[in-house]
């Protein structure tokens, strides 16, 4: 298997236009930042959010045409940052900070948040009455993430002191395959795209992914991609691990009533149990011990968890409202020029 | 070489607050007739709350049933 490239997706407006057109040029010419970025939406704004899902791709993988060097060239992390800017606003808008007695068990708060899941029910609607189509559909979202499972979360481990960053390493070794590259969740997830007769290609469906889904990537890259946020990057592990093992449950339950075989099923159902385990160990011994040697980032953990539930509700909200109204929740294929 | 590496390391069994029995170590699940379970990774979980559809493994579903349990023993009258 090769490595990670993409191609340059199509621009959605003027941020991601002039962003790809400099990256197509030599690393660090020809990009000046953006002004204050004027954006009404931000979590669902498809230019600032494919713009920022490409600035921080470049961390991931190798983009066709893209000299490597644009990686760390200061005018791209200038350009990313003024992105970054509306992206953080809006996340402190929708996620509410946490409270002063919340902090004396961050377990329990973890709990308490994953409890009160703000989300509709589409694992629910998908396990009982989605179509195949449907199920295609969000895979192809969940591609933009589930085909780099566990990497953004990696970057966690040179920051973390010793106990919780064992508790990070225990779940990532079984997120990795516990040592077998067959077992590895993101190649489970490329086995069930190809057994669902969709392309497993790292990127293929960029086009297609609309800003709501490229933010929930966004979120984690941003997460990992600045020490600052190592809180809320243990937070959204902590929150995606708490609220995985059921959904994944559904998933795998409406693959098989829709006749799928196991080769599509085994990355649902490896979740339910991994994530039974994981789930336990990321909210009490990496969340609750980072809270304990870091007390300073104890409120981020919380903000990353909250942050991740209001993103998925936005997510699963566009699905379900797309597919109440008869249409796809994908964007258009894009149109072959002439 | 590592001249501990061949010892197996102790297992521990550490319940979890409101949720399942984390087993580490190098353990073997049997059922009563010997039957050894298959377990694929190093850490499993343990269906505390008995609602699990995977039993003994854990499915996550005691978050769907409110359970709760603490991580330490429990306090009863005769304790």
């Amino acid at each position: 298997m090769a490595g990670r490239l993409i191609e340059l997706p199509s621009p959605r407006g003027p941020l991601s236009g002039r962003l790809f057109e400099a990256l197509e040029g030599p690393p660090d010419q020809g990009l000046e930042a953006p002004s204050a970025i004027d954006s009404f939406d931000p979590i669902a704004d498809e230019d600032l959010q494919l713009a920022l899902y490409v600035a921080y791709e470049i961390h991931y993988s190798g983009i066709r045409g893209v000299d490597e060097r644009w990686e760390w060239a200061p005018s791209l992390l200038a350009f990313r940052a003024e992105l970054e800017r509306p992206f953080e606003a809006a996340l402190d808008e929708l996620a509410e900070p946490a409270a002063g007695e919340e902090l004396a068990s961050v377990g329990a708060a973890l709990q308490a948040i994953v409890a009160d899941d703000p989300g509709p029910p589409l694992s629910r609607y998908l396990e009982t009455q989605g179509t195949l189509e449907q199920m295609h559909e969000h895979v192809i979202h969940r591609s933009a993430y589930q085909l780099k499972e566990a990497d953004p979360h990696s970057w966690a481990i040179p920051r973390l002191s010793p106990r919780p960053k064992a508790a990070l390493l225990e779940v990532q070794a079984d997120e990795y395959g516990g040592g077998s590259a067959e077992r590895m969740h993101s190649v489970l997830f490329a086995k069930t795209m190809t057994a669902l007769g969709l392309d497993p290609t790292y990127g293929a469906y960029l086009d297609r992914l609309p800003g709501v889904t490229l933010a929930t990537v966004n979120l984690i890259s941003l997460f990992g991609l600045h020490r600052r946020r190592r809180g809320a990057l243990v937070g959204h592990l902590a929150g995606f691990e708490m609220t995985s093992s059921i959904p994944n449950r559904r998933y795998g339950n409406a693959l098989r009533r829709l006749g799928c075989g196991r080769e599509a099923t085994h990355f649902y159902d490896e979740h339910v149990e991994a994530d039974a385990v994981h789930e336990n160990i990321a909210a009490w011994d990496l969340a609750g011990g980072l809270a304990a040697d870091e007390p300073e980032v104890a409120a981020d953990i919380l903000f990353g968890a909250r942050a991740l539930l209001q993103l998925e509700a936005r997510w699963a909200t566009h699905l379900m409202d797309s597919w109440e109204r008869g249409e796809s929740s994908l964007r258009e294929p894009a149109a072959v020029p002439a | 070489m590592d001249p501990d590496a061949e010892q197996p390391s102790p297992v521990t069994i550490t319940p979890y607050p409101d949720g399942p029995y984390l087993v580490r170590g190098d353990f073997v699940v049997r059922d009563q007739e010997g039957n050894e379970l298959p377990t694929e990774r190093q850490t499993i979980a343990l269906c505390r709350c008995g609602k699990s559809q995977m039993r003994p493994f854990c499915d996550g579903t005691h978050k769907l049933i409110g359970f709760r349990a603490p991580s330490g023993q429990e306090s009863w009258p005769g304790g």
